[in-house]
């Protein structure tokens, strides 16, 4: 399957992305500038984390705007995959791809540790090959991961099953203190409501190798990939 | 044309920025610093010359841009000239 790297200005996880999809999971890979308009006809796209632009002004906000999201944009309406992960959740929140927003994390730290997630959802193009209520440790790296939005907006969002990954305690409990960055409800990945884009905050690139100690995110890119084959043979 | 754009969290939102400073401003000698908001500032030169066409620019450049409405509020003020606030 023919996958795309978005590299805008401080993107710092394009290579490791880059290196699951190609090496881990021998998929043709190539990397996408943010001054490009178009995907090269790649199905499954992935904003890597890092800190695009800058994030100047917001984290995300900048690179919402480029040349490269109007294509992305197109590919989702077309509901073709899209994945973020971190600084690309952000970008994705800020280009309207998904709902909400990010603040600084509550206690005003960088956070860089390994968390836990409880997958809430496990019938989703990147979430096939994960088990109902699996509990991955992922590491998370971020200053702006406390995801906000309207009460309302909350409600609905739960309502209609786009929370996709929630932080929780080693054995799966939802708890106030298994949450590292203050964000509403625990929500650490979200869906749009057709569930052809995901952003998550924690990195599955930097857990999807025995080497690297910890391969509970390859299951995300390989669930991903295996849909996207799925989808082209379907339009073959 | 100048303007000041002002970004702030919403107030219902928590803002964590604000309520360290405000933590700070009262150990250091100002106890009665009930709530602190931290901001953005933007000051913006345009080449209208019509107050009001320019306000509805700078509020657009505030959906637009300037400003996160899931999180943060934003107000829009012309420096100088006639003082219209838009």
């Amino acid at each position: 399957m023919k996958c795309g790297v978005v590299v805008f200005p401080g993107s710092n996880c394009d290579h490791d992305v880059y290196h699951v999809l190609k090496h881990v999971l021998d998929q043709e890979v190539s990397f996408l500038w943010h001054q490009d308009d178009t995907l090269k006809g790649c199905e499954l796209i992935v904003l890597p984390g890092g800190f695009a632009y800058g994030d100047y002004l917001r984290a995300g906000a900048l690179a919402a705007l480029s040349p490269v999201m109007g294509a992305v944009k197109r590919h989702v309406e077309a509901g073709g995959l899209v994945l973020g992960v971190c600084n690309g959740f952000q970008v994705l929140l800020e280009a309207g791809l998904l709902p909400g927003a990010m603040r600084r994390n509550e206690n005003l730290r960088f956070q860089c540790l390994d968390v836990h997630l409880l997958a809430e959802r496990t019938d989703l193009p990147f979430t096939r090959g994960l088990k109902p209520g699996q509990v991955l440790r992922l590491p998370i790296a971020h200053a702006e991961g406390n995801y906000e939005d309207s009460p309302a907006s909350l409600d609905a969002l739960e309502a209609n099953g786009q929370v996709v990954f929630r932080y929780c305690e080693p054995d799966g409990r939802v708890t106030p203190e298994s949450n590292p960055n203050g964000a509403a409800r625990n929500i650490a990945g979200v869906c749009n409501a057709k569930g052809n884009v995901l952003g998550l905050m924690p990195h599955p690139e930097r857990a999807s190798e025995q080497i690297l100690g910890n391969t509970d995110g390859l299951a995300i890119f390989a669930s991903a990939v295996q849909a996207g084959s799925r989808m082209a043979g379907a339009r073959r | 044309m100048k303007a000041r754009v002002t970004v702030y969290p919403r107030r219902e939102i928590l803002d964590p920025q604000g309520k360290a400073i405000r933590d700070a401003l009262n150990r250091v000698g100002f106890p009665g610093v009930e709530d602190v908001r931290a901001g953005k500032s933007f000051e913006i030169s345009l080449g209208a010359s019509d107050p009001e066409a320019a306000g509805r620019e700078l509020r657009a450049m505030c959906e637009k841009l300037l400003a996160n409405t899931v999180v943060e509020d934003y107000s829009v003020e012309l420096l100088g000239g006639d003082g219209i606030q838009p």
